[in-house]
């Protein structure tokens, strides 16, 4: 076999952690919000400290959070579930364990759709975020290692997926259609700047389509361009060695974004052992209920709503994608579509607009309002005044009621012959001229 | 009883003290203003004083004046808060106490002042007890003699040269000695009965999730309970019935109402099965415990309880299957004492603490938890099925707290097996999570024997009514070590004078030895 001939497919898993937007942290009533924190350690206590004595009290709420999104991606539940200890040393761990969740996680397999490809998951579970070391030098020059606990005991949901990532692009799409999903159902703002999601891809390359005996996991990436550029150099790099008939480490590596390649940075040969075992400060967590409720209340998904729109309102698949950001907003600008559906404007029009940027209103604006200021906000051509004239019989005559209507006092009909108007010129106009002219027309 | 005429006399004279009498006693006392709360923090003082340098069962005591201060505050109040409303208590030093200090009798904390009031604390000073300080023990609750810590070991106040018991060794001398009307221990795999039994006091170890567990250092989470010690059944109900109920900050605290556990003891007794266990008969117990435990199991008789034979065979392999699970858990919760947030370094542990965290990471590490840690899970569920199963022939069991006679000191530093064993008909009901409470049961010469009635899960009530009802037929409990302490408090302060070991007193200690 000539090395060049081979040919090396990429298998790759994806492990990606969530901060969940909740009130409080995960297992005590400090505020979750680390970003935001006016200073370091403003949001702690002696829970999240680790005091001696203290104990953790599960967030409900962090709870049903990771059923939803379980939910959402056609999970299995597990109506029996219980956190575990994971033990290791590290300054941001103040009691020398995570509280995690081992063999019972709250979700079992489930499945993600992406435009290229649909991917497993493998498993969500729920744990707490770590404080954060920062390495800073002091006004004397001094290196000084501190650290800030306003993000220790946040929820952090973890998902794994399975190895069915088959290219850069894919990873870098299943990531974003996860956000959307996560940011659409209101779980987290899962922002990637911020940490509030991190993504840990695994690279291995197989020959023969069989899972490979190692992988690499590489960690530091906090873009979704990071995640495709770490990715693929980590393809050509296990691609070089295999050719030159080496087996890669299995090891873990980070990614260094100035130089744009991946470094090592501990052998899996030394594995930790985590010692994990329940955490018998929790009880076990029966969930039965919980699930009924999280299952009835599950909203339409971003999936089923974009293809709703696609017949109800005839938008484009690209923009709805981009407008269904968050359930609320989502559910604005449906209340906007069927107002420019009365007011006879084609809402995919607007949604391009939207998208475009050539459209702006604010979150405050009532529907109406926003059809009110599209239509008007539309740039004024030079058309000549016979041809909205014509425009605006032809649009009077083909709805007679409207006119009818208006007569006797339904303001709201003028706005349906304006826009129809307006469609009839097929070009962007000054409404108030159509406007003056209609009612010019009506009033005699 | 004509036997021990000896430390009946000693009783007789310990009587002049109003610690002496029960809680409820003192109650109607201070309710009738006969008697005033400063009086009793003054007597409590007072004995802290007059024993405390030989007996050593505190790490630190409050200052006087702040205790005499508010114990003038609450003689102020008319409404009284509850039972315990003045009455001078301590805490074994594991309790979180705000502005104070706590140790868990370990030099890794010395000094240590936790920023939060352990929910038990907080709960019987709201209902007007008084706090007067905090008692040693084997630091991280890790022994049965108190003999491991790195404060001063107790004194069994009935014999110098003998252990308190342990790890609640303190507590269980500060109630003997009538330097408080009630204490709080904490109880994992013994540490509340034994020392009670070893020091002719009674102390209760509560069903798990009773008593919150919020603010108690940790030893061994899934085993800790939080329990009275008090010098009668009686008085356990009466400072039970403040101490429990669920609370939002432990998670294993039961949402289940809290009984007038008081109220219950005046219930009639009704009949009841007695199960002895046949493993409780093992030839480890000492004639002289047995016998005790015989002439007990009579008084119970002529209280019309009807005694059985009964099997829990899986009590003979309760050690190891304790060992293995405590110890996996102690590991875990000792990690954060690392010496740089708070405390001081890991040089600091004693080398029985060191030796339970290397068999706990040992037990619970990968490739060998199958063998050890899990396998010891599947022994608790075992004993579990067992222990459920044993009721159905039985309401109550009954048996030996300790099967020996308090050790002298020293013996079971020479003999660390010993100091496993001796919780060898203890620790089975922490795993198994039932209450049991440990009560005198008689002297063995000059030396006191407790017996263990343990119940049903959330059965305390049954437990303490049956207790009260034996302590009434009985006069075992309100005996106390006066005379004894007398004369062997020159014997101590002799050999102190030698330079045997040294208390560690805390800064606050101040006022220790002060006189008014």
């Amino acid at each position: 076999m000539t090395p060049s001939s081979t040919k090396y497919e990429l298998r790759c898993g994806l492990e990606i952690h969530i901060e969940l937007r909740t009130n409080s942290k995960m297992f005590c009533g400090c505020k979750n919000d680390p970003f935001t924190a006016p200073a370091p350690n403003t949001y702690t206590c002696p829970v999240c400290l680790g005091m001696p004595g203290t104990l953790p009290v599960p967030n409900k709420r962090a709870i049903e959070s990771t059923l939803i999104l379980g939910a959402a991606l056609g999970a299995a539940l597990a109506e029996h579930s219980k956190f575990d200890r994971k033990h290791y040393f590290y300054p941001d761990l103040p009691k020398s364990y995570q509280i995690t969740q081992y063999d019972f996680p709250l979700c079992g397999q489930g499945v993600l759709e992406t435009p290229l490809g649909k991917v497993r998951i493998r498993r969500i579970h729920l744990e707490e975020d770590t404080a954060k070391n920062l390495h800073r030098t002091d006004p004397s020059g001094k290196r000084r290692s501190l650290i800030d606990f306003n993000r220790a005991g946040v929820p952090l949901l973890e998902l794994v997926t399975e190895p069915d990532i088959r290219s850069p692009e894919h990873a870098r799409e299943f990531g974003k259609t996860l956000r959307s999903l996560v940011r659409y159902l209101g779980l987290s703002n899962a922002d990637l700047e911020r940490g509030e999601m991190r993504l840990e891809p695994s690279v291995s390359l197989t020959s023969d389509g069989t899972l490979p005996p190692y992988k690499v996991e590489i960690k530091n990436i906090n873009s979704f361009g990071f995640l495709e550029k770490a990715i693929r150099y980590e393809m050509s790099r296990q691609k070089e060695l295999l050719e030159a008939g080496t087996r890669p480490v299995q090891e873990t590596r980070g990614w260094n974004e100035t130089k744009n390649v991946t470094m090592p940075q501990r052998s899996k040969e030394n594995a930790e052992d985590y010692r994990y075992f329940p955490d018998p400060d929790i009880p076990p967590l029966s969930l039965k209920e919980m699930i009924r409720d999280v299952r009835s209340a599950l909203p339409e998904l971003p999936g089923a709503r974009i293809q709703r729109w696609t017949s109800a309102f005839r938008i484009e698949p690209r923009y709805a994608e981009l407008l269904i950001e968050t359930r609320d907003i989502a559910d604005r600008y449906e209340h906007i579509f069927e107002a420019l559906m009365k007011a006879n404007v084609e809402p995919n029009l607007f949604a391009r607009d939207v998208v475009n940027g050539r459209t702006v209103h604010t979150a405050e604006s009532a529907p109406k309002e926003v059809v009110w200021a599209y239509v008007g906000a539309a740039p004024a051509k030079d058309i000549p005044e016979k041809d909205i004239e014509s425009a605006a019989l032809a649009a009077i005559a083909e709805n007679a009621q409207a006119a009818v209507d208006f007569k006797s006092g339904k303001e709201a009909a003028l706005n349906f012959l304006l826009g129809t108007t307006v469609r009839k010129l097929a070009a962007k106009t000054d409404t108030g001229r159509v406007r003056a002219t209609l009612l010019r027309l009506l009033k005699n | 009883m004509s036997a021990l005429s000896g430390s009946g006399r000693a009783a007789h004279r310990y009587k002049k003290m109003l610690l002496d009498r029960p809680i409820q006693e003192l109650a109607d006392m201070t309710r009738k203003k006969e008697i005033r709360s400063e009086d009793l923090v003054r007597e409590a003082y007072g004995a802290v004083e007059q024993h405390d340098g030989a007996l050593r069962a505190f790490i630190t005591v409050r200052p006087k004046e702040d205790a005499l201060r508010e114990a003038r505050e609450l003689d102020g109040e008319e409404q009284k808060r509850s039972l315990l409303h003045g009455l001078p208590f301590s805490v074994k030093d594991v309790y979180a106490l705000a502005g104070g200090t706590t140790t868990a009798g370990s030099k890794v904390l010395e000094g240590f002042s936790p920023p939060f009031e352990a929910t038990v604390v907080r709960k019987l000073r709201d209902a007007g007890a008084i706090l007067i300080g905090t008692n040693t023990l084997d630091a991280w609750g890790h022994g049965g003699s108190s003999e491991n810590t790195d404060f001063g070991i107790p004194r069994n106040p009935y014999d110098h040269t003998r252990v308190a018991g342990g790890s609640s060794g303190g507590t269980a001398v500060a109630v003997a000695a009538r330097m408080v009307a009630f204490g709080v221990g904490e109880d994992t795999g013994g540490s509340i009965r034994n020392p009670a039994s070893m020091c002719n006091v009674s102390g209760l170890k509560v069903t798990y999730g009773r008593v919150s567990r919020y603010g108690a250092i940790a030893y061994a989470s899934s085993l800790d309970t939080v329990g009275p010690m008090a010098k009668s059944a009686a008085d356990l109900a009466s400072v039970l019935s403040v101490m429990a109920g669920k609370d939002p900050f432990d998670a294993t605290s039961a949402n289940r109402p809290v009984p007038d556990y008081a109220a219950a003891q005046r219930e009639p007794l009704g009949s009841i099965r007695i199960g002895v266990p046949k493993e409780f008969r093992s030839a480890a117990v000492e004639p002289a415990v047995q016998e005790k435990i015989d002439e007990a199991l009579n008084v119970f008789r002529t209280l019309g309880a009807t005694i059985v034979d009964v099997e829990i065979p899986t009590i003979a392999r309760s050690v190891p299957i304790y060992y293995l699970v405590a110890l996996t858990e102690t590991a875990s919760n000792l990690g954060r004492y690392d010496g740089v947030r708070f405390g001081h370094g890991r040089g600091n542990f004693t080398k029985e603490t060191v030796k339970r965290i290397l068999v706990g990471t040992y037990a619970s590490k990968a490739g060998y938890a199958d063998a050890l840690y899990l396998r010891a899970q599947k022994g608790r569920t075992l004993l579990r099925r067992e222990f459920e199963g044993v009721f159905d022939s039985c309401d109550m069991l009954l048996g030996p707290t300790v099967p020996m006679l308090p050790p002298m000191l020293g013996d079971f530093v020479r003999d660390p097996m010993q100091n496993l064993l001796i919780d060898m008909f203890l620790g089975a009901f922490n795993l198994v999570g039932a209450p049991a409470v440990s009560i005198p049961a008689g002297f063995a010469g000059t030396l006191p024997v407790g017996l263990q009635l343990i119940g049903k899960m959330w059965d305390e009530e049954t437990l303490l009514r049956w207790a009260n009802a034996y302590q009434k037929k009985t006069e075992w409990h309100t005996h106390s070590p006066d005379g004894i302490l007398t004369t062997a408090a020159q014997r101590v302060s002799d050999r102190e004078a030698r330079g045997a070991d040294t208390a560690h007193r805390m800064p606050h200690d101040g006022t220790r030895g002060a006189t008014e």
